[in-house]
């Protein structure tokens, strides 16, 4: 742990820090499922982040993504580190201004424990979960998938396969439209997998 | 016997295909991915992938929007 500052997690649940800390998270996208997962990622205690994003932050985004006005233009990854760092100054965070590809995709997360699959587009989303699974089986992918529209809270729910996991209701999409809260919820349960599965609990 | 999203259940045939399951269960939509017994199971290989009997099928269907 080093000299790191630890105060900001004395209301952690116990048992829960020191795991957190030491555990290392891929997060492939960071929109609003991707930036908003990692804030509830580090606010929990997750101590090392590798953040994948091509893009720059647009006005657009302001509806639902971890971005505010004075972020417009700058590289995603980027603005989603300084904010990541002035809620834990001490974070490790591995960031990639790229877009993603098949081939990359196992060299750039190799040091990921578990992957959160963040992406807008639905084919994008199948080579990644390939590419994961066919180069770390014995890792899991968490996904997003059917956060559209308005409401419809108790449709939202996790569907799972072995080390594969999915989010959402695998049914709406952002032709709907998109709502900041629907999204907050599936990037939130993706971030409860993930710190589930990291700390060993029995219930995802 | 095959199971399909732990719910739907068809008879299973020598030599069934992941495909075929999809075929049958009128999975048309085409963004999806598939899982056999926990295991993925890349689209390109539905044709090939020949299920044992009892086996245990996933579908995820994969929407726009993160």
């Amino acid at each position: 742990m080093g000299n790191k500052n630890l105060s900001i997690f004395s209301r952690n649940v116990p048992g829960s820090t020191d795991i957190l800390q030491e555990s290392t998270v891929g997060i492939a996208g960071c929109g609003g499922l991707g930036s908003n997962a990692a804030v509830a990622l580090v606010r929990a205690g997750v101590g090392n982040l590798i953040l994948v994003d091509f893009d720059r932050v647009e006005v657009s985004n302001l509806n639902r993504q971890y971005y505010f006005q004075s972020d417009i233009g700058k590289i995603k990854v980027e603005a989603l580190a300084g904010h990541l760092r002035a809620i834990n100054p001490d974070i490790n965070i591995n960031m990639h201004a790229i877009e993603l590809s098949y081939k990359d995709t196992p060299e750039i997360f190799k040091k990921a424990d578990l992957l959160i699959e963040a992406f807008d587009n639905a084919e994008s989303k199948r080579w990644l979960i390939e590419s994961w699974c066919s180069a770390f089986p014995a890792k899991a992918i968490i996904c997003g998938s059917g956060l559209g529209g308005i409401g419809r809270t108790n449709s939202l729910v996790i569907h799972s396969s072995g080390n594969i996991y999915f989010c959402g209701d695998e049914e709406s999409d952002s032709s709907m439209g998109l709502c900041s809260s629907r999204i907050s919820i599936v990037a939130g349960m993706q971030a409860n997998i993930a710190i589930s599965l990291l700390t060993g609990s029995k219930e995802k | 016997m095959i199971t399909v999203n732990n719910r739907d259940k068809l008879k299973w045939e020598e030599g069934m295909t992941v495909q075929e399951v999809l075929d049958e269960m009128r999975y048309s939509y085409s963004l999806i991915t598939v899982t056999v017994n926990g295991k993925l199971i890349p689209a390109k290989e539905y044709d090939s992938c020949i299920l044992e009997d009892n086996s245990d099928v996933i579908v995820f269907h994969l929407a726009h929007g993160g």
